[in-house]
């Protein structure tokens, strides 16, 4: 089969933020008529080289080819002048505008001035007809569901002329039936000679659409492949790569000293969000929770905390069934969570780091009964030092410190209240190795005090070296269980992401969670 | 603490030293008849409303909200109580009404924020109107004029000299400063304003604040009311404690609070107010034509508020800093400018 010629060639792009380098010698090939996916872990790069292709961001260094000419665009809308089209993650459309205005915004058919209202709604069914679509142009654009919604949103795109058409992750919000759809139009455009890059984190989606792929990782090219031609299980080793053992190794974790089980989720669920799994865990007990970035671990941790209501099944705390409806209601259960997003869902920025690290004591105790100021003093004092931040003024505003202090104040605010079970949602992202290696070393401690933690990570090294069972989620739902024993490998994790768990008859390693590990 | 307090101190003793430019007996305070006199005692006695309404507003406006209806509290608590009163009801009875009424309208606005996620704008929108329609019903659309010395001793009154409002504001803002400083409602309601989904996942229960700071500006809405009535002895639903949302957000804005909620500076709000009566003051002593006077005060509460952005000091301070390093007065002439 002859190949086309690219008709988009990006090389050796670079770039660099403040402080890091987001991207180093790229190169991106798209060629019309195939769907070409860009893979990477969160960080890996996409955003970046997207954001450089459409002229968000000017390139530090390597040339951008369209059809043969260089380019180099001051905006997205110059991008789209020249054929290059966008439709990003979150859908960027007016939802109280009707879906012909949608379609055609900034580019209404005009005469002397006044918008040609007909015209307009007769461009706009053309449009959307071509895409097998179809809906009421004049209704409002909220009347229709996210998947409509999407795809007047590449109408809206590919209208313009366009030669390259760009989804950063536009199936993140679809169900089945709307990624089928969604599909059925990706491969319609396809077939006119559009060439298509496809940013997604669900694997089985990529293998379906995709032709071809670019992996990234930490800002570099890994490499382009065909998708016939790489398995989902190198594709996930590509993805994550080896993390060399930079960090002192833990000394062989003694067996959880398993006292008895303390939380029992069965069935617990979360309709959109992640599918009813069973989980159990035990006192002492580190559970991991291994996955790609929207598996549906946070999903699936927040459930547990209260942060979100499930909408089925049954959740156990010591035995006894309780509803967590909100996270007050769990911290009564000695729950604590430390969220994945600590700027928007952890820290408040203008309090200090004080005033951050008694709050959540301070919530449970209303505010009729402050804590007195000698005891803040103390435990404030005592985490600070115990997790050594720095600085270590204790009144100075949190939004001061760098990312690996601000983690660890929130750490601090969590175990002031002496929790039984801490969940942690990825803890270590986004700060140094040294803080890492802390804060996986207090876990390690934590957890032989008594404490259960529930640990969410993407490092798988990171959630093998610090776990007692693995629970492994793919495309939001828990497949698998796995003891962490000598025969637990990166390998055998990424193996059981990549085929979807119980779908590999040869693993056998199904751990109910009857009785302790082997 | 003291640099946030810095700007608007500055701008008051500068209103001050204006007034005493024109009128150099403006400070003196001296006592006639056994009460305090003078033009400052005015200005605190006047100004007495407005610094209730605005610490109840600092508060609410700290969670990130905003209460448009305290006027109209004003309004029908001074409303509520003269009508007790003329119809000769104790003066004990009369104010516990009222207040009682205030406190009911504030937990109501509580309720339609956090209970069921109105807008705050909307919501206390809903009584800023409503509320002027009901302070008119207990009226009867008439003027309520009362004649009682005991109320009158609320907002017109004198106790050991000093006015007695002026004594009645001291004791809300130690209660306040209480509440909020020495016990965690403070904390906690700027943590709400400062990330309200990070502050519901630390488990605090953001309702319950929520109404709290609402039941309390309305609270404060309705002794100001109480002081104004007290002090014309009539009840007029339709003009009393008009606009004093207005000034009372602009006296927390001027205290260094800012709208989008988080830290707030009782004191700061304290001084928002009194640069805000004070400026309605020296309109009067240095004789700015009536006509404009409203422009005036405008182009003051824009210099106030341009003074205290720090992006706009380092943009003219950076603009004209290097060619007048030297001569430093030229800065300092600017100011008033």
């Amino acid at each position: 089969m002859a190949e086309p010629a690219p008709i988009l060639e990006m090389t050796g792009i670079g770039k660099q933020f403040p402080g890091v380098r987001a991207l180093d010698g790229v190169d991106l090939r798209l060629r019309p008529g195939e769907v070409h996916a860009l893979m990477g872990e969160n960080g890996a790069g996409k955003s970046t080289l997207i954001k450089v292709l459409t002229g968000v961001h000017a390139a530090d260094a390597g040339t951008v080819t369209l059809a043969g000419r260089q380019v180099a665009f001051a905006g997205p809308q110059e991008a789209q002048r020249a054929g290059i089209s966008t439709v990003y993650q979150e859908v960027n459309l007016c939802a109280n505008l009707s879906v012909a205005e949608n379609v055609l915004i900034g580019r209404e058919p005009r005469r002397f001035g006044r918008i040609q209202w007909g015209a307009m709604r007769r461009r706009a069914a053309e449009l959307l007809s071509r895409l097998e679509l179809d809906v009421d142009v004049t209704a409002p654009l909220a009347d229709y569901s996210l998947a409509i919604q999407q795809m007047v949103a590449i109408a809206r795109a590919v209208d313009v002329e366009a030669r390259v058409l760009i989804l950063d992750e536009p199936t993140s919000s679809l169900d089945a039936g709307e990624v089928a759809q969604l599909f059925r139009v990706m491969r319609r455009l396809k077939d006119r000679g559009l060439a298509i890059l496809f940013v997604s984190h669900f694997l089985d989606q990529v293998y379906e659409i995709a032709d071809r792929m670019t992996i990234l990782r930490n800002g570099r090219l890994v490499g382009e492949y065909r998708t016939s031609e790489l398995s989902q299980r190198a594709l996930v080793g590509k993805m994550i790569g080896r993390e060399l053992a930079e960090l002192e190794r833990l000394e062989d974790r003694p067996p959880a000293r398993t006292t008895g089980t303390l939380l029992q989720a069965e069935g617990v669920g979360r309709a959109g969000a992640i599918e009813p799994f069973s989980l159990t865990i035990r006192e002492g007990e580190v559970v991991g929770l291994a996955g790609l970035l929207g598996s549906g671990r946070t999903e699936l941790a927040r459930l547990l905390f209260g942060a979100d209501h499930a909408t089925s099944g049954t959740l156990k705390v010591d035995g006894r069934p309780v509803h967590l409806r909100t996270p007050h209601a769990a911290m009564n259960h000695k729950i604590a969570f430390c969220s994945e997003d600590r700027k928007a869902d952890g820290l408040i920025p203008d309090l200090t780091v004080r005033e951050n690290i008694v709050l959540a004591l301070q919530a449970m105790r209303g505010w009729t009964r402050p804590v007195p100021r000698q005891q803040q003093e103390e435990l404030v004092g005592r985490y600070v030092k115990a997790l050594r931040i720095s600085p270590p003024d204790p009144d100075v505003p949190v939004r001061t410190l760098s990312g690996g202090n601000q983690q660890k104040v929130l750490l601090a605010r969590w175990l002031i209240l002496e929790p039984r079970l801490l969940i942690l949602d990825e803890p270590t992202r986004g700060i140094d190795v040294g803080a890492k290696a802390e804060i996986q070393r207090l876990v390690a401690e934590l957890s032989d005090g008594g404490m259960a933690v529930l640990f969410v990570s993407a490092e798988l090294e990171e959630v093998l070296r610090l776990s007692h069972k693995v629970g492994v989620l793919r495309d939001r739902r828990l497949i698998d269980e796995l003891p962490n024993d000598a025969a637990l490998t990166t390998e055998v994790l990424m193996e059981t992401i990549a085929s979807g768990g119980g779908a590999v008859p040869g693993s056998g390693r199904h751990d109910r969670g009857d009785g302790g590990r082997s | 603490m003291t640099r946030r307090l810095l700007w608007p101190l500055l701008v008051l003793a500068l209103l001050l030293a204006l007034n005493v430019a024109v009128n150099p007996a403006f400070l003196a305070v001296q006592i006639k008849d056994g009460h305090l006199y003078g033009s400052l005692v005015d200005i605190l006695r006047f100004g007495a409303p407005l610094i209730l309404v605005s610490l109840g507003m600092t508060l609410v406006i700290a969670t990130g909200g905003i209460d448009l209806s305290v006027g109209s509290v004003v309004a029908i608590s001074g409303a509520l109580a003269c009508l007790q009163i003329s119809q000769d009801a104790g003066v004990f009875t009369a104010v516990a009404v009222a207040l009682a009424l205030s406190l009911a309208l504030g937990v109501w606005n509580g309720f339609l924020i956090a209970g069921v996620g109105i807008q705050p704008i909307i919501a206390t929108l809903i009584l800023m109107v409503a509320g002027r329609g009901l302070a008119q019903l207990v009226t009867d659309g008439q003027i309520i004029t009362v004649n009682s010395p005991s109320y009158k001793l609320i907002g017109g009154g004198y106790l050991l000299a000093v006015p007695f409002s002026v004594l009645l504001v001291l004791a809300v803002l130690a209660v306040t400063a209480f509440l909020t400083r020495r016990l965690a409602l403070g904390m906690l309601i700027e943590s709400v304003g400062g990330n309200a989904e990070a502050s519901r996942l630390a488990g605090i229960r953001s309702r319950g604040i929520v109404v709290t700071v609402y039941a309390f500006a309305a609270l404060c809405a309705g002794i100001a009311g109480l002081m104004i009535s007290s002090n014309v002895s009539s009840a007029d639903g339709n003009n009393a404690g008009l606009w004093i949302e207005l000034d009372a957000i602009l006296a927390v804005v001027i205290g260094g609070t800012s709208l989008a909620g988080g830290r707030f500076s009782l004191g700061g709000t304290v001084l928002g107010a009194l640069i805000i009566q004070t400026l309605t003051t020296t309109v009067y002593s240095i004789g700015v034509p009536p006509e404009t006077t409203l422009l005036f005060k405008a182009l003051v509460v824009a210099a106030v508020c341009l003074i205290q952005s720090p992006a706009f000091r380092a943009k003219v301070f950076r603009r004209r800093g290097r060619p007048a390093a030297e001569p430093a007065p030229e800065k300092k002439a600017e100011v008033p400018a």
